[in-house]
């Protein structure tokens, strides 16, 4: 049989693609493995489709990886364990076997340090995976941070600094229909250990009424300063004041660091 | 690295073997998947079951019958074309002029990671419309060459020669 012929045919590329009967496929197996140059062929065909369909993958995010790790109980500890082999016999004299075990020993520690490199590699690789993991979790912070801010159904109020720190700010973002409310509390200062920021939501009329709609918890630990708080659906106004960790039933009017009206 | 060197690291059932074969392969079984499943969701859990497969069958692979890779790619077509079914669908006919996988670039969400498709990008607009439907059907899609046949309208004594051709355009611009 003609080898560029047969190639030519286009069986090979088939054969990568899986789509031949079982008889045409033990037949390119029985033909590969005897004529190097389609094996070689095959190899090619391969490495081209492979490359294309890589090319049109869409974004594969790492948590597939880390699901399918956990649904196998993979967790890479499986370390092989390099045993020397030592053995003598009577007829090699003393000088042999010493200059065996030498041997031995020196192999030992190349495989072993080799095998190190492959562990530290793969340590890396892990620790990468990580870091690409929680740059993912940050960029959908913020781009959740982002849609807040261009939502143009939300309401944005600014709260002005009041006495004890004229120098804050903070706005809210509050959608009316679904009473969603978000704080930017970019412009507020670390609070103090032991201390949290309380918003509240404020009836004016007929007297003044405010509702505690949550705390600015894992203040520090939040990036984008942007934290979700309960809904309100009648606020006329924001106020925000730096209580004792876990919160106050009503606001220390004394630590009112901002203000604004709806 | 090649599936000559990968194979008996794997039969040895060493786990940093996995993670070899994950990246070598996962992109190009995801592709095809998603090329299938157009749900983001379903492409992923069908390709998380394929590899939870991969691995535990990997026994009954045998490279006297064939390339790994091909082994795995019947593995990922046939779960995805499960799971078409299992939600209702049939592999239902798609119109192949403006729906084929260089869709799967267009999708502006892909399109920020993927700064070193662009080449690629390129070369495939230069590619024959004739080819995208024939790397489609056949590749993509898994169809028989009697299926493109009748699909594409042409005999099925050229769909080989003309899959050929249309791969060694590829491997020209790919230089492999």
């Amino acid at each position: 049989m003609d080898t560029k012929q047969y190639i030519d045919s286009g069986i090979l590329e088939l054969y990568v693609y899986g789509l031949l009967s079982e008889t045409e496929n033990d037949e390119v197996n029985q033909i590969a493995k005897e004529n190097p140059e389609i094996e070689k062929e095959i190899i090619s065909i391969e490495k081209g489709i492979v490359n294309l369909s890589t090319s049109f993958s869409p974004f594969l995010s790492s948590e597939n990886f880390e699901k399918i790790k956990a649904k196998l109980g993979l967790k890479y500890s499986k370390v092989i364990e390099m045993e020397p082999k030592s053995s003598w016999s009577k007829n090699i004299g003393w000088a042999a076997a010493v200059a065996l075990l030498l041997g031995i020993g020196y192999q030992y520690t190349q495989l072993s340090d080799s095998n190190n490199q492959t562990i530290i590699a793969q340590k890396e690789k892990m620790i990468l995976q990580e870091t690409v993991s929680g740059l993912e979790l940050k960029t959908k912070e913020s781009q959740m941070a982002l849609a807040i801010v261009r939502d143009t159904k939300n309401s944005v109020i600014q709260l002005a600094g009041q006495a004890v720190s004229p120098q804050s700010s903070a706005k809210i973002y509050w959608n009316k229909e679904t009473e969603v409310v978000y704080v930017d509390a970019t412009g507020l200062p670390e609070p103090p250990k032991g201390k949290v920021y309380q918003i509240w939501s404020l009836k004016l009329q007929p007297q003044l009424t405010p509702t505690s709609i949550g705390l600015l918890s894992d203040f520090r630990a939040n990036d984008s300063k942007i934290f979700a708080v309960e809904k309100t659906s009648d606020a006329e106004a924001f106020g925000i004041t730096l209580e004792p960790a876990g919160g106050s039933k009503s606001p220390t009017m004394e630590q009112l660091y901002t203000l604004g009206k709806v | 690295m090649t599936q000559e060197e990968l194979i008996p690291l794997i039969l040895n059932k060493d786990e940093r073997a996995f993670t070899l074969l994950y990246d070598m392969y996962s992109k190009s079984l995801f592709s095809v998947i998603s090329n299938l499943l157009k749900e983001t969701e379903d492409a992923e859990d069908t390709l998380q079951e394929v590899f939870v497969k991969i691995w535990k069958s990997i026994d009954s692979y045998s490279a006297s019958k064939g390339r790994l890779y091909t082994w795995m790619l019947n593995i990922a077509r046939n779960s995805a074309i499960d799971k078409l079914r299992s939600k209702g669908f049939n592999n239902s006919k798609k119109n192949l002029s403006d729906e084929n996988f260089v869709n799967l670039l267009e999708d502006s969400n892909n399109q920020n990671n993927r700064i070193d498709t662009i080449g690629i990008l390129e070369f495939v607009k230069k590619l024959k419309p004739k080819c995208v439907q024939i790397i489609e059907l056949l590749f993509f899609q898994g169809y028989t060459q009697q299926e493109a046949s009748d699909e594409l309208e042409i005999p099925l004594g050229t769909v080989k020669t003309h899959n050929r051709n249309c791969i060694n355009d590829l491997r020209t611009y790919l230089k492999v």
